[in-house]
């Protein structure tokens, strides 16, 4: 097992220098000097090129690449133009926003998924099976901002059950945040539920149709002990797999769910940097998103090996 | 383990490409969910091509003194603030969406197939270098990429469909990679190459053929993908730019009118789920429907 994580890691390497470099590039790429995509071209060429000087966008580029990745390694990512603010400070600001919204999401998915999905793997060919089928391929089908939208009108508009947006932390109201919470969650975990759900269907007709399966229940075991005991437990492994996966679905979804909601997390100050042309901190987003996917993901296939033995990565 | 269409599958049962063909016919014959599926995705290819005839209003002719009307028979899905119709809006929105989703599985395709088929094909060195390239794609969150690459280029269509078509890369190469090193193994390929075959012929005459139902597999589901992207952007504003007529931006403006006139995102919302619904369904239906190994 160490000697896998040490070769991951080891893998994880080349790739983490490509993605610093994929990132440092987002500035670079852009049609027209970033400076003056950031100040307009109404600035004076000298307030142009104090902003190239202090964003070291007048030094040669392998030099600022190096500068750069330095910086970042020492946690810093530079500043917002807009505001000054340390772009980890930003960033950092929001993120338990953010965070509470992904564990949410994630948390009414693998909730809602399990048992549907375990009770059509069961039921097969069932109505309850084919609505669970069908809302698996409607759930990935449907984009979230639509759901955010219906739920806003149905829930918020015209029953005026939840507010149709804003936040409010738990430090200052645990019950008012968790009632402004329900509606960006159900937003961000519908595709993942409807993903889960297929899977731990699938993987649970896959398990019952096991030699095990039918020893446990020759030797008199219930239904039930046979299901929570032995079926399940198998069938979750795979499932694992995807919800580690889903990592990345969530912080995509975020951006849009934190949008419509105005819920002031990562996702929401990414796309507001955007209209903001504020480089800096787009590219901070950018390159903590891709890094917290990267290590998702590994923890996701140290999960996977730990959970199931019989694999080997030898 | 193996991956086949981005699925992990135990080595023995990756082995077996999925190489059984069927008639169009037959296809459509024996498998329902594949007739109904292509036939609401010909309707949307109809009301593509027709929707000059099918909207009977101009999509983008302002008429602020019949602006958030109520859905009626002159207007069956309202009109909007500036006082367009809706019903013209959505159908013209299909001329948007399906060619922006069609050129970027395009572009993935052929970027990302070339790089699979020279990944799986040529091996060593190269399958090193291109696989870590692809891994570098990976490790973004696909729209998290798409909307960085839009940032960095700029808002509009065009980009869009550039930052969709990159995203897209990654899919194909490893599907492509996965089914050239398993094909390179079997005993076909193997006399072909005994025979002397040469690599073009190889790839063209043995290759191409095999990998035709697994892509065919990923182009509908990758197109339903293509489009909720295009639809995520335009929503943000990042895509489409007014007064474009297209479903996201339609929402994103909609949003703003939920209280008195929700009809302005609901008829958008539905055109982009039935539209992505359908290549989502598609795609199912051909993965059980052509995999051999997936028939109950």
């Amino acid at each position: 097992m160490l000697q896998y994580l040490v070769r991951r890691l080891a893998l994880m390497v080349p790739v983490a220098f490509l993605v610093s470099l994929v990132v440092f590039s987002l500035v670079h790429l852009t049609p027209v000097d970033p400076a003056t995509l950031i100040l307009g071209e109404e600035h004076s060429p000298q307030a142009i090129a104090a902003l190239r000087h202090e964003l070291r966008l007048d030094r040669p580029l392998p030099e600022q690449y190096i500068t750069w990745v330095t910086n970042a390694l020492h946690g810093d990512l530079g500043r917002s133009v807009r505001t000054n603010q340390p772009v980890v400070q930003a960033i950092t600001e929001r993120l338990p926003a953010t965070l509470e919204l992904g564990i949410a999401a994630l948390a009414w998915s693998i909730l809602l998924a399990i048992p549907l999905g375990t009770i059509a793997a069961l039921k097969r060919g069932s109505p309850i099976d084919v609505l669970a089928t069908g809302f698996t391929v409607a759930g990935v089908s449907v984009p979230n901002f639509f759901i955010g939208i219906l739920l806003i009108l149905v829930l918020s508009v015209n029953f005026r059950l939840f507010p149709p947006g804003g936040y409010t932390s738990l430090a200052d109201s645990i019950p008012d945040n968790l009632h402004r919470l329900v509606l960006p969650a159900i937003t961000l975990g519908t595709v993942t539920t409807a993903i889960n759900t297929r899977f731990t269907r699938s993987s649970m007709l896959e398990v019952l149709r096991q030699d095990y399966i039918r020893t446990a229940r020759a030797k008199g075991a219930s239904w039930r002990q046979v299901i929570v005991g032995h079926a399940l437990k198998n069938a979750l492994i795979p499932v694992v797999t995807v919800v580690g996966i889903q990592i990345g679905q969530i912080l995509e979804g975020a951006l849009v769910t934190e949008t419509i909601f105005s819920w002031p997390g990562v996702g929401k100050l990414a796309i507001d940097s955007i209209f903001g042309r504020d480089y800096p901190i787009i590219q901070g987003i950018v390159l903590t998103l891709a890094f917290s996917f990267m290590l998702a993901n590994l923890a996701v296939d140290l999960a996977y090996a730990w959970l199931n033995p019989r694999i080997s990565y030898a | 383990m193996s991956t086949v269409y981005g699925a992990a599958l135990p080595d023995e049962v990756a082995e077996t490409p999925i190489t059984e063909r069927m008639s169009v016919r037959r296809l459509l014959a024996t498998y329902p969910r594949v007739a109904v599926a292509s036939g609401l995705l010909l309707l949307l290819v109809l009301v593509t091509l027709f929707a000059p005839w099918i909207a009977l209003h101009d999509p983008n002719a302002t008429d602020p003194s019949n602006s958030l009307l109520s859905p009626s028979i002159p207007h069956p899905l309202g009109t909007d603030e500036l006082g367009r119709d809706l019903f013209a809006r959505v159908i013209w929105g299909s001329r948007v969406s399906l060619p922006i989703a069609f050129v970027a599985v395009a572009v993935g395709l052929l970027v990302g197939g070339s790089i699979g088929l020279a990944a799986g094909f040529r091996g060593k060195l190269t399958d090193l270098f291109l696989m870590r390239l692809i891994d570098a794609i990976l490790a973004f969150p696909a729209l998290i990429l798409a909307i960085a690459i839009v940032a960095v280029l700029g808002p509009g269509l065009r980009n869009a469909m550039i930052a969709i078509g990159i995203v897209q890369v990654p899919v194909y190469a490893r599907l492509m990679r996965a089914q050239v090193l398993t094909l390179k193994e079997l005993d076909f390929v193997a006399a072909a190459r005994a025979l002397g075959a040469s690599p073009t012929r190889l790839i063209v005459h043995h290759f191409l053929p095999n990998l035709l139902n697994p892509l065919i597999v990923q182009i509908s589901l990758s197109a339903a993908a293509a489009m909720l992207a295009e639809a995520t952007l335009s929503f943000l504003g990042l895509g489409a730019q007014p007064p474009t007529a297209d479903w996201g931006f339609m929402m994103n403006t909609g949003a703003r009118f939920l209280n008195n006139d929700p009809w302005l995102a609901l008829g958008p919302g539905i055109a982009i789920s039935l539209a992505v619904f359908g290549f989502n369904w598609l795609g199912d239906a051909l993965r059980d429907a052509l995999d051999p190994r997936l028939r109950g």
